[in-house]
């Protein structure tokens, strides 16, 4: 059984138009994605794919004006507004993407020893600055002493030291330094390997790469694949969606390849038809009208009518 | 023409120097990359060459005059923030007029769509704001383009399209071009031209007549 099981999850906004006028936006449709115990899924996808709001709607802090649909399970239980407030900084831990999160007025290292819930709290955090290559001095700085590579540290110490089942990581390593990247990842590897669940939401492939053992490729709200990190190899020939390819090839070691106009579209927010529609080599009339509905393919999930 | 910095030091208040000496030279035509570990001053020293901050010690010079104080600057930087890059209270729309008034092929070669021109800031993602920084700062009159890991938090695709964009710019215009980035595939992909901000930092890296 899946620690983190997210069916067909959305994610819709309500705005004031003009004056009174209401209009709703779709950022999220039709989602699904499970993590299991000891397993790190990767979420990769350009910005505004909906990256953000799918680890918002887990963590229960969308605003106010968002809906949300579908069903999300945590061990096997729905994951209701009451639950989540409960599990929220205890079994399911967040690493949010902005460095602003931190306390401006607390020094950071009592940030860290506030999320500490077996053990001796200085001593656990200390770890943590340690294994993070944060000198024993970051800890009395305030957070607006801190780089922005430094703070990212002390938001990824608050979530490891909680000790959480399931640890939700939303851009945790932009502004590191490549040998700093590595280290956090790797940590990341070892709490997965002693069971932590982990998704970690990124825009760098190549990170996601590193560390995880499967990849959902999101575009326009929903995931278009589910692969296995193996899967992204050579020219991308086992990848099963068009965009996952080209994302694969785009990066500068595997080509720079830019693809046709629509690859990288933002969500539309008339929901119809294949949002990679358009630009897509293999798209024909039925992908602009119906969206395809995901189904299993080798040992994987994909969103296409052409994929085999 | 030439960028040269010759013999540039920089450092924060009274702290301990950021580096000294720094002596490089770039011409219109190269791409060159440059490398470094973060905090050396690499971004810093960007600033100096684009005449952002001024120089503690040394001087920047092109065609051997220094930068002009006034008018259009024909060193642009890109830096990696674009949100700490533009006056929140500035609707897009005049945001990318500040220097010049980009051309339509300009603005469809980036994917700028029109309509975010009338949007804050704060309602444009960072890759949308980065693409109005560097359609900014790409009048006919810039010589020099400094990207500052100007698509390090760019998804693949964005990050490939947009230096298609920029580098057939520069080729076709003959501008010099230097790329600050972690991602040595980036640098290895475009640059005609490596350097090692720590050697040159320290005077050992030759300028290149």
């Amino acid at each position: 059984m899946p620690l983190l099981e997210v069916k067909e999850l959305s994610v819709t906004f309500t705005q004031y138009d003009r004056g009174l006028r209401r209009k709703k936006a779709t950022a999220i449709q039709d989602l699904s994605l499970s993590v299991e115990r000891g397993e790190i899924v990767a979420v990769v996808g350009a910005s505004g794919s909906g990256k953000s709001l799918l680890a918002h709607a887990i963590l229960g802090i969308l605003p106010r004006n968002a809906s949300v649909g579908g069903q999300m399970a945590f061990d096997g239980q729905p994951l209701t507004a009451s639950r989540i407030r409960q599990l929220r900084g205890k079994r399911i831990a967040f690493v949010p993407q902005s460095v602003q999160s931190l306390d401006p007025l607390m020094r950071v290292g009592r940030q860290v020893r506030q999320a500490v819930r077996a053990g001796d709290p200085a001593e656990e955090q200390r770890m943590a600055f340690a294994r993070y290559g944060l000198a024993p001095l970051t800890e009395r700085r305030y957070p607006f002493q801190l780089s922005g590579g430094m703070a990212r540290r002390v938001l990824v110490s608050i979530a490891t030291v909680s000790g959480a089942e399931l640890i939700v990581a939303d851009e945790p390593t932009p502004g590191m330094d490549p040998a700093v990247v590595q280290e956090t990842l790797r940590a990341f590897k070892t709490f997965a390997e002693n069971g932590t669940a982990i998704v970690f939401i990124t825009h760098d492939l190549e990170a996601a790469l590193a560390i995880a053992d499967k990849v959902a490729v999101f575009h326009a709200g929903t995931s278009l694949e589910v692969a296995r990190a193996a899967d992204f190899e050579g020219a991308g020939d086992r990848l099963r969606h068009p965009y996952s390819r080209a994302l694969w090839r785009a990066l500068p070691q595997n080509g720079f390849a830019v693809p046709d106009l629509g690859a990288n579209e933002p969500l539309s927010r008339s929901a119809v038809g294949c949002s990679h529609a358009r630009g897509c080599a293999l798209a024909t009339i039925e992908c602009a009208k119906t969206a395809p509905k995901p189904r299993e393919l080798r040992d994987g999930m994909v969103r296409c009518y052409h994929a085999t | 023409m030439r960028l040269e910095a010759r013999n540039v030091s920089k450092r924060y208040a009274r702290e301990a120097w950021l580096f000294r000496q720094a002596s490089a030279a770039f011409r219109t035509g190269d791409t060159v990359g440059l490398l470094g570990p973060s905090g050396c001053g690499k971004s810093t020293f960007c600033r100096l060459l684009a005449g952002y901050d001024a120089c503690d010690e040394g001087e920047v010079l092109l065609d051997g005059a220094t930068l002009p104080t006034s008018g259009y600057r024909p060193v642009q930087l890109i830096f990696q923030h674009p949100e700490r890059a533009v006056n929140p209270r500035w609707k897009a729309g005049a945001i990318i007029s500040e220097g010049w008034r980009p051309d339509e092929a300009l603005l469809d070669s980036l994917e700028i769509r029109r309509e975010w021109l009338k949007r804050w800031p704060s309602e444009l993602s960072g890759g949308e704001l980065q693409r109005l920084c560097i359609a900014r700062a790409l009048a006919p009159q810039t010589r020099f383009f400094i990207a500052d890991e100007m698509t390090t938090m760019l998804d693949a695709i964005t990050q490939a399209r947009i230096w298609r964009t920029v580098l057939d710019l520069a080729q076709s215009r003959g501008m010099g071009m230097l790329v600050v980035s972690h991602d040595r595939h980036l640098i290895d992909r475009i640059c005609t031209r490596v350097i090692d901000f720590r050697e040159l930092a320290y005077g050992r890296h030759a300028v290149e007549e």
